[in-house]
């Protein structure tokens, strides 16, 4: 990634031995892979490459997206799944890009930055022989002082704006001054490339040592939540996070308001929870979507909320269960699904045998709101005029197999093989908070009320702040390497103008190091000042 | 204040209309290009000093044939220029009553983002104008840019006012998108110079098929080609900045992690990339500028993508309307 690709020749090759081959190989590799148009090529694969994790469904973003396209293209999935198309940002494909990039970044910025530094601590050269011959020059001009004078002058007014200076005495009694200036932009340039592998760094070590786990909290003190990773719904540890390392905090949820606007949309969401950690006293806070709770090593923030009906089930012999159900909403105005299992329940006193074909499950859909016109969708997100629409199945729920099952819907296989048959009407049962229903069996399910649930992301990133660090100063150096110029000027002053051979004669030329076409107007009003000042 | 801002969204589009029929009299009837002009003069002149017999006549005396039409063309293009400006204030009362309607910053969506980007596209074109009168040949295709992108933000965007989400109720708000769509109406702009300067380079080449022809009468190709270079170098950090800074910054508050690869995200990094490897493709001697100049044209293909086809086409965060989410 040199700007310069072109700037060293290779030294005259020995004569090939086959060490020396083995050597030229891998000098002649680095040399390719540091060069710019290499840089270039990576940049560009890296493009690309980033692009189809914007097509398919990515596995950390959306695990059930990626089963949804499993089902839909049940061909191509799996090839894709190959070629890690479900986790493109973390195939090795991708990987092998950026460090490349980033390798040919290192052998590019190391050499420059020696470079940098040696150029940084030299003095400007000495004028050439011929400013005319610059790209900019100003014609010679004579002045009443003598050649010294104008020197110390000129030296006081660059350095005003800023350039570093070198008087030199000719051996011909004239004085040139050699000034330069802009080598921030070469600063600049190396501060951002620098500042990208701190971000990598920092990206790459917050993945080691952060972690993440995802939970649903229902409103209550009896669904309180600490932070150990079993609690957790869905959970993701670095490879250096060990479980007992989570921050010990328990959180609570007392509190949830949302509040909606007259068409349904959102206005605002505010959770309450008592939080208590390293097991001190609870203590009250609010968080709320843009303003997570902040607490050692952990950020709560709230991602969705919903509503979790309170169900009383009376079995055959009277006894009762009572479950409190979060339904997961389906679209913005909260229709929501969920199922409600009863495995142990209609177990016979007598011989405390549970029959597993006894075994109760309802699943159905959730409305704060019904339509009035009878659509199974909610028109508020709002508990306007909440209902339950319920099927209930009985038979066996299939829970004991072992293999864990969604708890938001029954089990298929046990419906399709009829160990789980459907005992109420075709259309969903309707429930208001307060009624109850009574099967066929005799058995009597009661819908309470609701409770709030909201879910969680919980998380820690110890490396966010360099990576945010990384990022402020790779943009600082960005501006400074495109504002930045780096130029040269000269300034001459040879004795004898006058006829008594007193005064002199001022010559000055400019030479622009980078890209610059308003250096003509900086060099003449720079000309021009000198000329006033002295 | 809804309908009038939606009224005056109409004549803002029929003021680039008509501003960019003016661009299109000029650049028929009008001037020459520099390059032009300076080719023709010295055969006049030399035309001039034989006839009068005079050391130096003025060289007007002598273009008197062109000039009622050199006068029309520059006419055109005042008046284009002025419609513009015209067009630019209704932009803005656009702008201004439809965040009146909503009680907010009007960035809220698609439509009203195009209509931003757009705007600063159009108040930093007069600005580039006002400073270097002699690229108003551009005038043409900046206006034809701007009256496509508001018709498809009429067309394909158009989403009635209405409150913000609460996802969207935070600071990083108003320093997110405005820097993004600062950075995007600049980019925006630069796709103009930048396209011009290939159709030039074509041209001076001797090519004379269709595009190529357009390159008869816009400023010299070192100039476009400048022009395209400072609008991306003051572009980039500020794109730099609001999609890659502020952008995370926003995201670890209100989804709990600073980068996530959301289809916006995976875009706005695509076009980062991009545009960065023109900026390097510039900055290296080896690569013409021809090449560096279609590298900052992909960068505009990507953010033409990002914010059409991404809207359109793939859900995630930044489409608020998840089931459930906020």
């Amino acid at each position: 990634m040199t700007a310069i690709e072109d700037r060293v020749a290779p030294p005259a090759a020995p004569p090939p031995g086959p060490t020396n081959r083995v050597w030229a190989l891998l000098r002649n590799s680095w040399r390719q892979l540091t060069s710019m148009r290499t840089a270039l090529l990576l940049l560009f694969l890296l493009a690309i490459a980033a692009i189809p994790g914007s097509v398919f469904p990515q596995r950390p973003v959306s695990a059930e997206d990626v089963s949804r396209y499993f089902a839909a293209h049940p061909k191509l999935a799996p090839v894709l799944d190959r070629l890690g198309g479900f986790d493109v940002y973390a195939s090795a494909w991708f990987a092998a890009i950026y460090l490349l990039l980033f390798t040919s970044l290192v052998g590019c910025v190391l050499p420059r930055l020696r470079e940098h530094l040696r150029s940084v601590r030299m003095v400007p050269p000495d004028a050439p022989k011929r400013l005319d011959r610059l790209p900019q020059h100003a014609p010679a001009r004579a002045r009443p002082e003598d050649p010294a004078e104008v020197a110390k002058i000129v030296v006081a007014t660059l350095r005003r704006r800023r350039f570093r200076t070198v008087v030199r005495e000719q051996p011909d009694g004239g004085w040139t001054v050699a000034a330069e200036k802009g080598h921030l932009k070469e600063t600049g340039n190396l501060l951002f490339h620098f500042a990208l592998l701190t971000v990598l760094i920092g990206v790459g070590f917050g993945h080691w040592y952060g972690w993440h786990g995802n939970r649903l909290l229902v409103a209550g003190d009896d669904h309180g939540f600490c932070n150990t990773v079993p609690q957790y719904d869905e959970s993701a540890l670095g490879p250096r996070v060990d479980p007992a390392d989570l921050p010990n905090f328990c959180l609570e949820l007392t509190g949830f308001t949302a509040s909606y606007q007259p068409n349904g949309t959102p206005k605002a969401f505010l959770a309450t929870v008592a939080v208590s950690e390293d097991g001190g006293s609870p203590r009250s806070r609010s968080f709320t979507v843009n303003d997570p709770l902040r607490l050692h090593h952990a950020d709560v923030h709230l991602l969705g909320h919903g509503y979790a009906p309170i169900l009383r089930y009376t079995d055959r012999y009277g006894e009762q269960q009572r479950r409190v159900v979060p339904f997961l909403p389906t679209d913005t105005m909260l229709t929501s699904e969920g199922v409600a299992q009863f495995p142990d329940v209609n177990i016979d006193p007598k011989t405390d045998k549970r029959d597993e074909g006894l075994q109760v499950g309802f699943e159905g859909v959730y409305l704060p709101t019904v339509a009035t016109d009878g659509s199974p969708r909610s028109t508020y997100p709002a508990q306007r005029a909440p209902a339950l629409f319920l099927t209930a199945y009985r038979g066996d729920l299939g829970l004991d197999v072992g293999i864990p099952g969604s708890v938001y819907a029954l089990d298929r296989g046990q419906l399709a093989n009829g160990e789980l048959k459907q005992v109420s009407g075709a259309r969903p049962h309707e429930l208001r908070p307060g009624q109850s229903w009574t099967l066929d069996d005799g058995t009597k399910l009661e819908f309470l009320g609701t409770e709030q649930f909201v879910t969680l992301a919980i998380r820690y990133d110890p490396t966010q702040p360099l990576v945010l660090g990384g990022a402020v100063a790779g943009l600082i150096g960005l501006m400074l390497s495109l504002a930045g110029r780096r130029r040269r000027i000269w300034f001459r002053a040879l004795p004898g103008a006058e006829p008594g051979g007193g005064g002199t004669l001022m010559t000055a030329g400019g030479l622009p190091r980078a890209d610059y076409p308003g250096f003509g107007d900086e060099f003449s009003r720079l000309v021009e000042s000198t000329q006033r000042d002295l | 204040m809804a309908e009038l801002s939606n009224n005056l969204m109409a004549f803002t589009v029929l003021a680039y209309l008509a501003a960019m029929v003016g661009y299109a009299a000029e650049y028929a009837f009008g001037n020459r290009s520099h390059v032009g002009r300076a080719a023709a003069r010295p055969a006049r002149q030399l035309v001039g000093a034989g006839a009068l017999g005079a050391a130096v006549p003025p060289p007007d005396d002598v273009v008197e044939v062109d000039r009622p039409q050199r006068d029309l063309g520059k006419i055109a293009g005042r008046i284009a220029v002025g419609l513009n400006a015209a067009g630019l204030l209704l932009h803005l009362g656009t702008l201004v009553t439809r965040a009146v309607a909503a009680d907010r910053m009007p960035w809220g969506n698609m439509y009203e983002f195009i209509l931003s980007v757009t705007f600063v596209g159009s108040a930093t074109w007069l600005g580039v104008l006002s400073r270097k009168p002699a690229v108003r040949h551009l005038g043409l295709f900046v206006a034809l840019t701007l009256v496509v992108l508001l018709g498809a933000a009429g067309l394909i965007a158009y989403t009635p006012v209405g409150p913000l989400v609460p996802a969207l109720n935070s600071y990083w708000f108003v320093i997110h998108v405005s820097t993004i769509i600062l950075a995007s109406g600049i980019l925006l702009l630069g796709a103009v110079p930048a396209a011009m300067f290939l159709i030039k380079t074509g041209y001076d080449q001797g090519k004379r098929r269709f595009p190529f022809t357009l390159g008869k009468r816009v400023p010299e190709a070192p100039a476009l080609e400048r022009l395209t270079f400072r609008l991306h170098a003051f572009a980039f950090p500020l794109f730099t900045f609001g999609a890659l800074i502020a952008g995370p910054l926003w995201a670890e508050a209100s989804w709990g992690r600073y980068w996530g690869w959301d289809p916006k995200e995976v875009w706005a990094f695509i076009s980062w990339v991009v545009y960065a490897c023109y900026l390097h493709a510039r900055a290296t001697p080896s690569v013409k500028r021809s090449t560096a100049t279609w590298i900052a044209l992909i960068g505009f293909a990507t953010m033409l993508m990002n914010l059409f086809g991404v809207n359109l086409f793939f859900s995630g965060l930044h489409s608020y309307a998840d089931p459930g989410g906020m």
